[in-house]
Parts: C-alpha cells; sequence; structure tokens
C-alpha cells in the first residue's frame, strides 16, 4: 500500500474549487505519510481535466476513461474506483465531499471492506481526521484503524485550493471494464428548480433568517430590518423547507453560496450546511440566544439575545443613524 | 408497496449538550431526544407512498431502550409496525457497523423500498443508505426530494447543488436517502397515539442478528470546535447591543 489518492470532480467542464481544496488536503497528507500524491479523473472524456490535474504539484495523474462514465452513477464509479484501488492499493484516497461524493464513496468503502470518514475539516497528526458533531457544536477526532485504504472526504472550504501546490506530473491511463448491466440507475439532465429572480450572489448586504424565528408569521419583523439596511433577505434551509421563503433565497450548500460586505444571521445556528454557504462573506454579524450557538465560531459581532427584542431595536438604531 | 423506513433518535436540537468524563461522547443523562429531521421527511414520504400505492410501513431503528418513544412516535403518525435493535453500544460502530445491523435486521423482509433520511443530526456522517444498499445489494440514489411509482420501477427528484435538481429512474427494489423539505411533515393524531400502542414492535438483539461490534474507523475523542474568529460578543440590552453594533459596523468594520 503505497501512495495518496485524490479523486478530482469536475464542475461545468472544469475541476472544481473543492477538487483544488482536497488535492491541499491529499498533498498534506502525503507529506505526513512521505508518500507521493496521485490524481484520478473519471469520465468518458478526461483529456481536458487530466491536463489541468498535471499542472498541480502530484506524482501522477490517472484517467480513468470508460464510455459507461459519460455520465455520473453511483454504480459505474464504484466499479471503476474499485477497480482501480484494488490494482495500485493506494494508503489513502481523498474525495471533495460533494453530493456526488456522498452518493457513491461510502458504498465504495464498504465494497473495500473500508469506511469512508466523511466531512472531514482538518487533518492532524497520526493522522488524525477532525469532523464536525452535533451541528457544528462539537468536533470529533477519528482514527482509521483497519488494514486496506483509509478514505476520506474533506468539507468545502476548509482546505485552500491556493494551497495545492504547482508542478508537472505525468499523465497514465486506466480503462476499467464496467459492463452496461451493472448500471442499474438512469439519471436525467440536471434542470433548474424554478426561474432564478434573486441573485443572493452579488448582494453586498444580507440579513439571512433561520429557525430561530420559530413562526412564519414573525419574518415581517426581519423584512423590515433587511428594508432598513437595503439588504436582500435570506434563510437558511429549514425556514425554506417549511415554504416560509421561496428555495431561491436559501444560502448553503444545497442553495447559494454568498460572499457580501456584511452577512447578518439572525437566529440561525450555524451548521456546517449554512456556514459553507456564507463563511467567506466580508463581516459576519449573528444574533442568537444560544451563546454556544456554531454561528459565533465564524462571526465578527455577536449579540446573544432574543431576537424578538434585539432585532426591532437594531431596525430602530439603523433608522436613528440614517443609514 | 412493503417500505422500510430507517429512523434515527437523536438528541433533541436545542438540547444543551456536554462532553462526557471519558472524552469521548456526549454526557446523555438528562438529554431530551427526539425523530432525526430528515428522517421524519423519510417517514412522511412512505406513509404518503403507502397510501397512493397501498401496502404496509414498517419502521426500523438501532438502540437502547429509550427509543422505544421515538418508535412510538413513528407508529402514532401512522407506520404499520416496527423493529428495534436493541444494543447499546452504538456509539462504538463505526457506519458499517451500524448499516450492517440495518441490513440484517431487514433482509428478510424483501420490501420493495428502503428509505432513510439523508443524515443524522448527531454525528452527520450521511453514509448509513448508501452503506445499507451496498450491503443488501440494491441501487439506491441520494438527497431524494420526491419518490414516484412508475411501470418499471421508481421516478425520484434527486437534489443536486446550488439550486439544481435530477430525475433518477432505478428499478425495485431500491434504497433512497431523502432530503429534508419535500413534504409536509406530519402530526400524530389523538387516534394514531391510541393506535400505535397496539402495534407490533420486534425486539432483536445484535448477536441474534449475528453482527459484531468490530470497527475499521475509530472516534477516539470530541471536543469543542476552536474558532476561526475572535468574536466581539456586543453586551447590554437589546438597545444598547443593537446601538453598539451599528456604531461598530459603520466605524470599525466600514460596512453601512
Amino acid at each position: 500500500m503505497s501512495g495518496v489518492y485524490v479523486v478530482l470532480e469536475e464542475r461545468d467542464g472544469r475541476i472544481g474549487r473543492i477538487s483544488w481544496e482536497a488535492v491541499a488536503a491529499g498533498q498534506r497528507l502525503g507529506e505526513q505519510l512521505s508518500q507521493p500524491v496521485t490524481a484520478v479523473v473519471l469520465g468518458a472524456a478526461t483529456e481536458g481535466q487530466a491536463t489541468e490535474a498535471a499542472a498541480k504539484g502530484l506524482g501522477k495523474v490517472v484517467r480513468v476513461e470508460h464510455p459507461l462514465l459519460a455520465q455520473y452513477t453511483a454504480d459505474g464509479f464504484i466499479a471503476a474506483l474499485q477497480q482501480l484501488i484494488e490494482k495500485e492499493s493506494p494508503a489513502a484516497v481523498v474525495f471533495p465531499h460533494t453530493y456526488q461524493v456522498r452518493d457513491y464513496a461510502p458504498a465504495l468503502a464498504a465494497r473495500l471492506g473500508q469506511v469512508l470518514i466523511s466531512d472531514v475539516v482538518a487533518i492532524g497528526d497520526g493522522p488524525v481526521f477532525t469532523r464536525q458533531l452535533m451541528q457544528g457544536r462539537l468536533t470529533g477526532s477519528y482514527r482509521h484503524a483497519g488494514n486496506g485504504p483509509c478514505l476520506v472526504s474533506v468539507q468545502a472550504g476548509a482546505f485552500r485550493a491556493e494551497a495545492a501546490e504547482a508542478g508537472k506530473a505525468e499523465i497514465t491511463n486506466f480503462t476499467p471494464a464496467i459492463d452496461a448491466a451493472q448500471i442499474r440507475t438512469k439519471p436525467g439532465a440536471p434542470f433548474r428548480g424554478s426561474a432564478q429572480t434573486v441573485d443572493l450572489g452579488s448582494a453586498q448586504l444580507i440579513v439571512a433568517v433561520g429557525r430561530g424565528i420559530k413562526e412564519a408569521e414573525n419574518l415581517p419583523m426581519v423584512q423590515e430590518l433587511a428594508t432598513a439596511l437595503g439588504a436582500e433577505l435570506a434563510a437558511s434551509r429549514p425556514i425554506c423547507d417549511n415554504g416560509w421563503l421561496p428555495m431561491e433565497r436559501q444560502v448553503g450548500s444545497s442553495g447559494q453560496t454568498v460572499a457580501p460586505k456584511l452577512y447578518l444571521a439572525v437566529g440561525i445556528s450555524g451548521a456546517i450546511q449554512h456556514l459553507v454557504g456564507m463563511k467567506g462573506s466580508q463581516c459576519i454579524v449573528a444574533i442568537n440566544k444560544d451563546p454556544e450557538a456554531p454561528i459565533f465560531e465564524v462571526a465578527d459581532y455577536g449579540i446573544a439575545g432574543d431576537l424578538f427584542e434585539v432585532v426591532p431595536a437594531l431596525t430602530e438604531a439603523i433608522k436613528a443613524a440614517g443609514h | 408497496m412493503k417500505i422500510i423506513v430507517a429512523i434515527k433518535q437523536v438528541p433533541e436540537r436545542d438540547a444543551q449538550v456536554r462532553i462526557d468524563a471519558a472524552g469521548k461522547w456526549i454526557d446523555e443523562s438528562g438529554l431530551q431526544w427526539a425523530l432525526n429531521e430528515s428522517d421524519a421527511y423519510a417517514l412522511e414520504e412512505a406513509l404518503q407512498l403507502k397510501e397512493k400505492n397501498g401496502g404496509e410501513v414498517v419502521v426500523v431503528t438501532a438502540g437502547p431502550e429509550r427509543v422505544g418513544t421515538t418508535i412510538r412516535e413513528a407508529l402514532a403518525k401512522g407506520a404499520d409496525r416496527a423493529i428495534h435493535i436493541d444494543c447499546d453500544d452504538l456509539g462504538s460502530r463505526d457506519a458499517l457497523g451500524v448499516a450492517r445491523l440495518l441490513a440484517a435486521a431487514v433482509k428478510a423482509e424483501n420490501a420493495d423500498l428502503v428509505l432513510t433520511g439523508l443524515q443524522s443530526e448527531d454525528l452527520g456522517l450521511g453514509q448509513t443508505g448508501v452503506i445499507v444498499a451496498e450491503l443488501l445489494g440494491l441501487p439506491h440514489s441520494t438527497l431524494i426530494l420526491q419518490v414516484e411509482k412508475s411501470e418499471t420501477g421508481l421516478k425520484v427528484k434527486r437534489e443536486l447543488e446550488e439550486g439544481w435538481f435530477q430525475t433518477i429512474e432505478l428499478p425495485t427494489p431500491a434504497v433512497l436517502t431523502i432530503q429534508s423539505g419535500g413534504n409536509k411533515l406530519r402530526y400524530a393524531t389523538l387516534m394514531g397515539i391510541k393506535k400505535a400502542k397496539t402495534k407490533e414492535v420486534r425486539v432483536v438483539t445484535a448477536a441474534e442478528l449475528g453482527v459484531d461490534g468490530a470497527a475499521t474507523v475509530v472516534l477516539e475523542k470530541i471536543a469543542l470546535p476552536q474558532k476561526q474568529k475572535t468574536t466581539q460578543m456586543l453586551p447590554g440590552n437589546a438597545k444598547e447591543a443593537a446601538a453598539a453594533l451599528v456604531e461598530k459596523l459603520k466605524f470599525e468594520a466600514r460596512v453601512l
């Protein structure tokens, strides 16, 4: 067993940012284990991806190519990666923690008799892998105790894509044996949910509301604050799940990723799925009754208090300041 | 259509969690417990499929005696019967270990569909359903918002990232992990609560299922997260804190 393998993922014809973060994590792990790092690209035509990856400081890039990998299916990807891992027996395999990886990597690990350490936010000496527990209120340190490869997926934003070192890697090919009958699911083309009328991504000021608001009837209070600031109103997932605000106003891993000048989070506890969508904001303010809420870990300013008192007071203060 | 729903009891969302003396898990004494939210959506999807297509809904869960309250809640909402895998070492089992328990408990049921939530609110691994599919040798799909029966099996709506979706067709039997928000959750009715008391709950142990506790991934310790930023907490009553915040935003952060 040797080598750290990083499985890259394509997005809009290019390797996605989170995959470069996974490369940075792989290089960190490679240093620790004193092992070379290999990138893996999968698809029916992977030349573009492979060329892009070869410009990084990697031992090599493996093109896993097969016509049946043209569109992602769990069955196809599991079969292909199982064969590659069994042939090359790496010490560790790193994945970006995307929806696609969540769909197949746990089953791939099980097929190899392993368990994926999912959603890792840090890699310490050992290696010890840190991931969040209890919606971000606690962290857990995990260790791989089995024989065979250690499989890890890394959370978006946990490693710096810029930290992926540059270089020039050799490109090799691997052709897996996949039979059409092995692929049991038939995926359709991706589509947008509804017409997008709000572009939160370009908003300079955002007021976001979460579960702490308790009832749909209380939303106008937060809308008033947003209006006073001239900000867009956004929400965490539960608010949109309840149908209180349209899905297009949702910030987080399943919604939009935003980075405004000011992100004011009202009654949002700060589960990781929400944080990945907003932690790049320039200034983060959190208002929450629970001073232990994880949102305060990323906030620049915090008010630990009852939002039903703080929000109207803030609206008044902003109006008084003539904003 | 026979549908299995794998559910989990987790600490209530607002529960104050404390690290236990050994530093390996939370102190469970005095905690309030609840049905994991995405599992509640999985149960709702199952109940609606049964209402449309007929059949049976069986819930399965693993855990100590306390999970009985969550089982009763699922039965009160309309599940027909339950399987309780009685074990008090869930915390030391890894995702594969827990999936082995669930797969062993439901295999003989030969269900048409196995549903579960996409992830738990306590461990948040998001793996159990996918591994159960692998162990049962069934096709699967994850992050599902809608399930429709089709002539050849199922047609499901899968959530992708950043507001995109995808339709996936797959044959039955199959395993799906359900994303929250696809349906409106129902409450248990008084009649439902009354009926739940007479419904079958079969209790099995890990030993009876022939599943050992071997783990390849070990949770060594838990801790409070390290802060990523220095947060200035603004003290005082609501009015004072609000005034201080506006000052800070204007003159320190300069974002207003």
